[in-house]
């Protein structure tokens, strides 16, 4: 599906970013290294840069996130865009207009690109295939699906603190890999930038069926799962997973999967502990390892908004590129 | 082709001229900024040759450029780094060719979202006609009068040498 792929233009350059699925190791590269020059942008005084004056970004989000929306937001502020934020859910699908009627009047107002957030699978490339060519669509989350800049954002924690040459590590991403379409994106990337190990932790009810077939390890053991780790990624334990039976109790679970620093100390001396937020203190993870040494939980905060700035920038700015050859 | 030796000779009479335009300065704070990427070469020579300890930054000005639309992003484009303090200080621009002002106009604003400085100069290795801005050079190596088909490059960054290749 390499190129044929509806992100990829007839160029190919990215033009939406709906899922790290057949991105070219080289377009990831690039994405990382024009994030880090967005980092210098936060030493200005004045902490933004001109390319998106006058451009419209509307962050379309059909299911609630904040953190989400508002470093997308400000990504796109620090870009001198202008920002649109609509919460679907109160708004006119209540009323009955369907998603198309939305985006059509969306369009009608002028708008640059679209941030999409969904609860079902495949909305963010549903929206890309009904855009004109100027509009570029970047997926903030689908379903269980795929959550791309989540992913970037992590591997450009990893890449910060560890270095350019992945194979050299051991990745281990602990808790609910089954529904988390953050684990799923960032095994894709992972694989994509050659990670030497990628294991994934949790109870066999929260592990996919065929998971060793992505190219990871599967642990069920949180002890084991994590020794000699390099980097251990915590996810987010959703509470409706407890009413599906699938979990005992947030208790059980914490005996059982939560991060200490006790357990932690079986992986490497200089670990870092990684987690997309927001966390669940005493579920996933316990404060004191939260706010430990090791974690580089708010770095991947502030991270997010320069890879947000890359990937915001770079899609739209191929978009142009491409009409304007074609004019 | 203007040879390696001959670049040298011209970076030294600009040198030269540096020095004698930060006297001017007095007391007041300095900085030498070079634009990438062959700005930065030669704003590093021109540091070197003047054995002076101000402060050395670097601009990549592809987050201020004005045909964004046009082209999208420079897929190589790098951090910029100022490592002092913009407010008040006095600021030699280096790049390695004045054409259209462009460049000069986008490293402007960008030293703008850093604070204000006290001057900026420019200092190029060559002046070229070309200009679509009221921009001028201050401090000038060499003026080659080059037809609109005709660029000028430089090629670094251990040995410095420049060439003109003509487009049809």
């Amino acid at each position: 599906m390499k190129n044929s792929h509806i992100q990829i233009d007839e160029n190919g350059r990215l033009c939406h970013l709906l899922t790290i699925e057949g991105l070219e190791r080289q377009m990831v590269l690039d994405i990382l290294d024009t994030a880090e020059s967005f980092i210098s942008v936060t030493e200005q005084t004045v902490k933004k840069v001109p390319l998106l004056r006058g451009k419209t970004v509307v962050n379309l989000f059909f299911e609630a996130s904040t953190r989400t929306r508002t470093t997308f937001e400000l990504a796109a502020k620090r870009l001198s865009a202008d920002v649109l934020n609509l919460n679907i859910t109160a708004s006119a699908t209540t009323k009955g207009e369907t998603l198309l009627d939305t985006l059509r009047n969306l369009e009608a107002m002028h708008c640059d690109m679209f941030v999409v957030r969904h609860a079902d699978s495949g909305t963010a490339h549903f929206i890309a295939q009904h855009v004109p060519p100027h509009i570029s669509v970047i997926n903030a989350g689908d379903g269980r699906h795929a959550h791309p800049t989540q992913a970037l954002l992590d591997m450009f924690t990893i890449r910060r603190h560890k270095g350019a040459d992945f194979s050299k590590l051991r990745i281990a991403i602990v808790g609910d890999i089954l529904h988390s379409r953050v684990a799923r994106s960032q095994i894709h990337a992972l694989n994509v930038l050659g990670a030497g190990e990628i294991r994934v932790v949790g109870p066999k009810t929260l592990i996919p069926a065929q998971a060793e077939a992505i190219g990871v390890k599967v642990f069920h053991d949180l002890g084991r799962g994590i020794e000699d780790a390099d980097v251990v990624i915590m996810l987010r334990l959703q509470k409706e997973r407890m009413q599906g039976a699938l979990l005992p109790s947030e208790h059980e679970y914490f005996q059982l999967y939560g991060l200490t620093e006790e357990k932690l100390a079986a992986a490497k001396p200089d670990v870092i502990v990684m987690h997309p937020g927001p966390i669940n203190r005493g579920v996933e993870m316990a404060s004191e390892v939260a706010d430990g040494p090791h974690s580089v939980i708010l770095e991947q905060v502030t991270n997010g908004i320069a890879v947000r700035m890359a990937v915001m920038s770079m899609v739209l700015g191929n978009r142009y590129a491409s009409v304007e050859e074609r004019s | 082709m203007v040879q390696t030796d001959e670049v040298e000779r011209l970076i030294g009479a600009m040198a030269d001229e540096i020095e004698a335009l930060v006297e001017g300065f007095g007391d007041e704070r300095w900085a030498m900024v070079g634009i990438h990427t062959g700005g930065a070469w030669l704003a590093r020579r021109l540091h070197q040759r003047l054995g002076t300890d101000v402060p050395l930054g670097s601009l990549d000005i592809s987050f201020y450029r004005d045909d964004f639309t046009r082209i999208g992003m420079n897929p190589q484009v790098r951090p910029s780094d100022l490592p002092f303090n913009v407010d008040d200080c006095h600021i030699i621009l280096v790049d390695d060719v004045l054409h259209t002002g462009r460049t000069i106009r986008a490293a402007l604003n960008e030293i703008f979202d850093y604070g204000r400085p006290a001057s900026v100069h420019l200092a190029v290795l060559v002046e070229r006609p070309g200009r679509e801005l009221p921009i001028q050079a201050d401090v000038v190596g060499l003026h080659m009068d080059l037809k609109p088909n005709e660029h000028v490059k430089l090629s670094g960054p251990d040995t410095l040498a420049l060439t003109v290749q003509r487009h049809p």
